[in-house]
């Protein structure tokens, strides 16, 4: 019974991470219809920038966690420029391959600017244990955790009582009605871009501790696809439940089932999902018009 | 520009659009009979790894150009029949046997994919075929009774009725099963089955009010294209002579994407134009590479710049060339340039080049720009 609650422990510290990428999927996906294949890579680039900033230069950790997501935010806002904008309104497949492209670029430059080998940066949590009883909870897994609840509440709050909020809200909801009522549309997705590579650059600096930065980290992009399907795509909490899922799935069936079974779990339980529900778990059944 | 008149219901879609075409395709097929002869073993090669590539491009062509179904995990098929080879290969099973029947039980593993297919559309259905991909590669890396795991499996040369096949007998092979795959994908679009393909890529819910069985179709499509790429899986074994799981990862998915969308979704000829693209971009990077510290050491001479700032940008130079990373950096370019200059791929540039020439002095810009196109919600 210890193992397996120190096993769903660090399952939903992994998963956190994934619900962090899903949530960056989902912010595009809901408001631009785009699915950014690259949202992993984008978590890798805001991992290896807190090495940039945390052990090149010596910064603080709070300080360069922040100078981090600022720069993405701008990293990202100028992605959704240059390869996004200029193909809006192409059919799905186009877009998602120019994704892709992106992702395959930030990886190149990446292994040009940072090389490739294994990477790791010291944070305030490292080494450190929290213990009940016999569990034993690593400060890394418990600041996941922690952030994930934290980083939610604050998007909440910004889509509930902003007014920028409100209007990607509007955005997501009709483009068209949005544009008409004066919405700057085009400014609202260089808007969720930014978010989304903010919230990825979060989870990538979040995860740096628990597993090593390397020029690879970008294929848990990949893993975070099928929580954000369990989520049904459109729903915020629903990407957080369906990475935790994910994240627990995977670890439990790491714990229990042979070698193996840990890599293809979360692709197992995604088409099990899918067969079953197709629109995910939380996802809206929507009959589409000619 | 001369017209051609149709007289007949058959004259809609030909095999051959023209004589002129008939008669410039066998040049080509002369031209491919007579290479062995003329070109140097190398470049021999890379023909059979375009031709093998040219069949994955038709297979993904009748899927996503035709059907309009996404699928980034045809590496997978590709794994399947290049496993199945290999297997029956070793139990003594004759060429002319297993070759088709690399493509029927990759087919039929294509039906079974197809099968969520039916209710999934669009991202749902790219990931889906994502998921299917990783789970085989990691199948075959782990089922070592069969598979031999990790440490792959050795293919010996391959043998026609008793024959040896050598470098050329294999070529001959790959030409003939290319031009065969070729012949079936284009009499596959013009029969109704294709057309049915096109209604389904058009408008789903259009289709199935013309009484389409899009469920028939769609499973119809994916059962083709798997059986197409497991047959070049067959040819890809073959041509490496050995195979392993990491041979058919993600990103080779990914280059099998990236055939179409180069060379054009639109017809077969772009598959074709695109695998070409896909294998000699790797020996012209090679080329680069060892050209381009030439050029910038020529250039910053030429320039008379200081010694200290010809080191740097050298060193500069030398360490983006040997970048371990830099094929992808330029692929990932390539994608997005031509994502969003050239949505045709290099088979729409040539069209806009022979109508260019057809028209010659008349022939205007704008005709050839291809229409705008704006977001249309994927919601209610």
């Amino acid at each position: 019974m210890l193992d397996f609650t120190q096993q769903v422990i660090s399952g939903v510290a992994l998963g956190c991470v994934y619900g962090l990428i899903a949530l960056g999927f989902v912010l595009i996906y809901k408001a631009t219809e785009v699915v950014n294949f690259a949202q992993g890579e984008i978590m890798m680039l805001g991992a290896f920038m807190s090495v940039t900033f945390i052990t090149t230069l010596g910064l603080n950790y709070w300080l360069s966690f922040l100078l981090c997501v600022i720069a993405m935010a701008i990293l990202g806002a100028i992605m959704e420029r240059l390869v996004l904008r200029p193909i809006l309104g192409y059919p799905q497949f186009s877009i998602v391959m120019a994704t892709i492209g992106l992702g395959l670029v930030i990886r190149a430059l990446v292994g040009i600017i940072w090389g490739t080998d294994d990477l790791r940066i010291e944070t305030p949590f490292t080494d450190g244990v929290f213990t009940v009883g016999k569990l034993v909870i690593a400060w890394d897994a418990l600041s996941i955790i922690v952030a994930t609840i934290l980083l939610c509440a604050a998007l909440y709050a910004f889509f509930r009582y902003t007014r920028v909020g409100i209007a990607m809200q509007a955005t997501s909801q009709n483009m068209l009605a949005a544009y008409y009522m004066g919405i700057p549309v085009k400014r609202m997705f260089s808007l969720i871009w930014s978010l989304s590579a903010m919230v990825a650059c979060a989870a990538g600096i979040l995860l740096a501790p628990i597993t090593l930065i390397h020029a690879n980290l970008g294929f848990l992009g990949i893993k975070a696809f099928p929580a954000a399907v369990l989520g049904g795509f459109g729903s915020i909490p629903g990407a957080v439940a369906g990475g935790i899922t994910i994240g627990i799935v995977e670890s439990l069936s790491g714990f229990y089932l042979p070698e193996g079974f840990k890599d293809v779990a979360a692709y197992v339980v995604l088409l099990a999902v899918l067969l079953w529900k197709p629109q995910g778990l939380f996802g809206l059944n929507a009959i589409k018009k000619v | 520009m001369a017209h051609h008149v149709r007289t007949d219901y058959g004259d809609s879609d030909p095999l051959f659009p023209s004589k002129a075409a008939m008669f410039w395709y066998a040049v080509l097929l002369a031209g491919l009979i007579a290479a062995p002869y003329m070109i140097e073993s190398y470049y021999l090669s890379q023909l059979v790894f375009i031709m093998i590539y040219a069949i994955v491009g038709v297979a993904l062509n009748i899927l996503s150009g035709q059907a309009g179904q996404v699928s980034i995990g045809h590496a997978a098929f590709l794994a399947i029949g290049a496993y199945f080879t290999a297997v029956a290969q070793k139990h003594g099973v004759p060429l002319v046997l297993y070759l088709p029947l690399a493509g029927v039980f990759t087919g039929i593993a294509g039906y079974l994919v197809g099968l969520p297919a039916l209710r999934l559309h669009g991202i749902y259905l790219a990931i889906a075929t994502l998921a299917f991909a990783f789970i085989v590669e990691e199948i075959i890396a782990r089922w070592e009774s069969v598979t031999n795991g990790n440490e792959g499996l050795m293919l010996p040369p391959p043998s026609l009725f008793g024959l040896k096949l050598g470098t050329e007998g294999f070529y001959y092979l790959c030409l003939l099963v290319t031009v065969l795959v070729i012949l079936a994908a284009i009499n596959i679009i013009r029969s109704s089955t294709g057309r049915s393909f096109m209604a389904i890529r058009d408008s789903e819910t259009a289709a199935r009010s013309m009484g389409i069985d899009t469920a028939r179709y769609k499973t119809t499509a994916f059962a083709l294209s798997a059986g197409i790429t497991g047959i070049a899986g067959a040819l890809y074994a073959h041509k490496m002579s050995f195979i392993s799981p990491e041979m058919f990862s993600l990103s080779v998915s990914i280059d099998f994407v990236m055939i179409i969308i180069i060379g054009g979704l639109v017809s077969l000829r772009g598959a074709v134009f695109g695998a070409i693209f896909m294998i000699m971009a790797d020996p012209l990077l090679i080329i680069l590479k060892d050209k381009v510290p030439l050029w910038s050491d020529a250039l910053t001479h030429a320039l008379y710049l200081p010694d200290s700032v010809t080191a740097a940008i050298q060193a500069g130079v030398l360490r983006v060339v040997n970048a371990p990373g830099l094929k992808s950096l330029i692929f990932g370019i390539i994608i997005i340039v031509f994502i969003i200059h050239e949505p045709m791929g290099l088979d729409g540039r040539w069209l806009r080049v022979k109508a260019y020439f057809k028209q010659f002095p008349l022939a205007r810009q704008r005709a050839a720009r291809p229409p705008r196109m704006f977001l249309k919600s994927e919601r209610r």
